[in-house]
């Protein structure tokens, strides 16, 4: 499986190699602590704070719905954020690696 | 509790319970001929597919990945098609249609799992996994040990949700068109063994996108159909719903004594808040955790990563499969509460008790009812689409099963990486007959069982034992196999003995005690002074059903006196004996509007007789099934562990062995092999090519 004629150990010390895990962590800690902080509200807020879900903000539509709503809208910006960032950023620094082995190679 | 039961896993066993009360379906004889004509189509669809599929399908990567040539919209697609099961599409729509806002609170979780599936699993499981999971498991760890303990994992996942899809198919086709569960059954694992044994996974894969694409098309149909009257708007929309006179109706039985007091508004209001379904938030947060992790760890998702040509295009699937999921989760706030106001809950239950019907039942109604033929055509069609995403879903699972059986144990452990490309591809063919037989099997034996709790446990075991697995190989440099190994077993352990003593499981003395209310009626229960609220003894007690434990309970008011209820024997000694004075004066009566009424009364005893009947009926078999028992399969009287979803316990438990596992032992090959890994999973050098056309 393993392929030697790439030194593994070489690129992982590569402070390009390096940046690139840096950045994806934090980005990607950072998304996945917020999107599932942001789940568990709803059926926490639905549990414990039925007073504020019952309010009417919208005709009969009430803070509950609109939130229950929100929970796909942040989803979706979740999934575009990242895809954003990881087709502008992610690929092309990944890519640099990639060229920098072949050169080498 | 128990009835409760039925109804919040979103399983076959709601369907389970209820179907066989009607074996003619929910189509009208007349109309059979159009149902079959819509199923035909759409098998024969199904069948050019595969037949089209199984010309380039010879290579074991052809066979388990598509050749790794699928796009990334086409795999988003197939994602959709693979998880939007018959329990999820039909179940979700129902529950709104019964109980408003809680139905659409439970579709979220649903979607934010995919949100873990796109940040941590898609792109390194294209990278670094061939077919399997255990491929990526034994990447960095002893191979063998690896494969066998995720293969197993893998095979316990799938025939969970195997027959949990299974046992509800069977049941959907029979309450639809009243075909025999046998036959529904037979014919539903013939047509889907077609499918994977000779197109594999591409067969599969389109079998799914024509699926989600006939499931996204009839939905959004209905969904105009419903929302056009009001202009698109959602207020006015929803405002005309809470005001329908059946979903107030619903709102008063399900809230009891505390409607008493309540304006009509007030009633209505209540459908769009929550608390009229999910009462306990622990159990809540307990399935959305088995939810959020556990979607990431489904073998059948996972291997939907590996027929796609890059980690660029995994990641693109991902979010296409969002997109349709939570839009389709959207449309069916629309399909419940349309359901709700133009059928009505109550003829909803009364098909079928879990709400499954709504969805076609709604179609029915705006074709223009049960008797028009564009009212049967749109029933048949959203029932063709209900079988069609069952053979779907059944056939991705069937192939996780087998890969893990063909492709981990066969190829991977007893011929030790030395099977030729030929034998190979014969044993995932072998291996999927064999998986398919055991559905069948399972299927016809568990006909009339409870599996609301296999559902609960296929995710369960998924979030338990393969995600911290996949996960911590991935992401944590110290992570070893006897890290992987006890996590995996402990989580799946945990998961399923936790399962085994919840309420999910059949309790004689409940049943028992529930059959002969039904039966002798309950007595007269006295008036009650109000009570001030009660505090929980502790946190474990509102899990485990310990000695010396108290929940906690809401203040209550005082209630009146309530008169005892008769059971169905007395009503129906009162109705029989009714019925024969009524018939006998009808003839004396000569007014005609009085005569019509006088045959609407008789009409509506001889309705009460059949319906106090069916219940003696169930209640006595019931009766009869659990004589002479008092405790579950596990020698429990009533549930031991209090949540149904083991999830808030197993998850984190298996996270801590492989965690405790990895840091007590070496393995010098997972220490060396990370740098590759972990480079590998980031840049994609080295990934599975895809092979060319």
């Amino acid at each position: 499986m393993s392929n030697p004629n790439i030194n593994w150990a070489a690129i992982d010390t590569n402070p390009k190699f390096q940046a690139l895990h840096r950045k994806k962590t934090m980005f990607l800690w950072g998304l996945m602590i917020f999107s599932t902080i942001y789940y568990f509200l709803l059926p926490i807020g639905a549990a414990y704070y039925q007073d504020l879900f019952k309010i009417k903000v919208w005709g009969v539509v009430n803070f509950g719905i609109l939130f229950a709503l929100s929970e796909f809208v942040v989803a979706w910006v979740i999934a575009f954020v990242y895809s954003k960032k990881a087709n502008a950023e992610f690929d092309a620094m990944a890519q640099e690696i990639i060229n920098d082995i072949k050169a080498g190679a | 509790m128990k009835s409760m039961l039925n109804k919040l896993v979103l399983s076959a066993a709601a369907l389970s319970v209820s179907g066989s009360a009607f074996a003619a379906g929910a189509v009208a004889d007349e109309w059979k001929w159009l149902t079959f004509t819509v199923f035909g189509v759409i098998i024969a669809i199904t069948m050019a597919i595969t037949y089209w599929a199984a010309r380039t399908t010879h290579t074991t990567s052809e066979f388990y990945a598509a050749g790794r040539s699928v796009s990334g919209i086409q795999n988003g697609w197939a994602i959709a098609g693979d998880y939007l099961s018959a329990a999820s599409f039909l179940g979700i729509a129902g529950l709104i249609s019964l109980y408003g806002y809680d139905g659409f609170m439970y579709s979220v979780g649903w979607l934010v799992a995919y949100i873990t599936v796109l940040l941590v699993i898609a792109e390194p499981c294209r990278n670094i996994g061939k077919y399997t999971m255990g491929d990526i498991l034994a990447f960095r760890n002893d191979p063998k040990k690896t494969k066998v303990v995720a293969a197993l994992s893998t095979i316990t996942v799938s025939t969970f949700y195997l027959t949990a899809q299974m046992v509800g198919g069977g049941v959907l086709i029979k309450t639809l068109i009243g075909i025999d569960y046998e036959t529904s059954i037979i014919g539903v694992g013939i047509l889907m063994l077609g499918y994977v044994v000779f197109g594999g996974m591409k067969a599969t894969t389109w079998v799914q996108i024509t699926k989600a694409v006939l499931l996204v098309i009839a939905s959004l149909i209905l969904v105009f159909l419903v929302w056009m009257p009001y202009g698109l708007s959602l207020p006015a929309y929803l405002q005309a719903v809470i005001g329908d006179d059946k979903v107030i109706a619903q709102v008063t039985k399900l809230l009891g004594d505390s409607a008493a007091n309540m304006s009509k508004e007030e009633l209505g209001q209540r459908f769009l808040e929550p608390g009229l379904f999910l009462k306990s938030p622990i159990d809540q947060i307990s399935l959305g955790m088995a939810l959020v992790f556990g979607t990431a760890g489904m073998p059948h998702i996972l291997m939907r990563f590996f027929t796609v040509p890059t980690a660029q295009a995994a990641r693109t699937s991902v979010i296409w499969a969002m997109a349709i999921i939570g839009g389709f989760y959207v449309l069916t706030l629309f399909l419940g509460t349309g359901a709700a106001m133009l059928v009505g809950p109550a003829k909803i239950a009364s098909v079928d008790a879990g709400g499954n019907m709504a969805g076609p039942l709604l179609a029915q109604y705006l074709g223009g009812g049960a008797d028009s033929l564009m009212g049967n055509f749109m029933l048949a069609f959203v029932a063709a689409v209900a079988f069609a995403t069952i053979v779907a879903v059944v056939a991705g699972l069937v192939l996780a099963a087998a890969s893990a059986m063909a492709h981990d144990i066969y190829v991977g452990v007893i011929r030790g990486d030395h099977a030729t490309p030929k034998e190979q591809v014969v044993a995932a063919r072998v291996a999927s007959v064999i998986v398919g037989i055991i559905a069948i099997t399972v299927g016809i034996m568990a006909k009339g069982q409870n599996v609301a709790h296999l559902v609960a446990l296929a995710f369960a075991v998924a979030a338990s034992s393969n995600l911290p697995a996949v996960f911590l190989t991935l992401y944590w440099k110290k992570c070893n196999t006897t890290g992987i190994i006890a996590g995996m077993i402990v989580g799946a352990v945990t998961a399923i003995g936790l399962v085994m003593i919840s309420p999910n499981m059949t309790y004689p003395k409940a049943v028992i005690g529930a059959a002969n209310k039904v039966l002798n009626g309950e007595p007269a229960v006295a008036a009650k002074e109000a009570k001030p609220a009660v505090e929980r003894s502790s946190f474990m007690c509102e899990l485990f059903a310990m000695d010396g434990c108290v929940l906690a309970k809401p203040a209550q008011a005082a209630t009146l006196e309530k008169p005892a209820k008769p059971g169905a024997i007395e009503k129906l000694a009162g109705l029989n004996a009714k019925l024969p004075t009524m018939e006998a004066a009808l003839p004396a009566i000569t007014d005609a509007v009085a005569k019509t009424a006088a045959e609407a009364d008789i009409a509506k005893v001889k309705k009460d007789i059949a319906a106090a009947e069916a219940a003696k009926a169930k209640a006595e078999g019931d009766l009869k099934k659990f004589e002479g028992q008092t405790t579950s399969m596990m020698g429990l009287e009533k549930p031991y562990f209090l949540l149904k979803n083991p999830g808030l316990i197993s998850i984190p438990l298996g996270f801590l062995m492989v965690i405790l596992g990895s840091l007590f032992t070496r393995d010098k090959r997972a220490e060396d092999m990370w740098d590759e890994l972990y480079v590998r999973q980031n840049t994609g050098i080295n990934a599975e090519a895809a092979t060319a056309h």
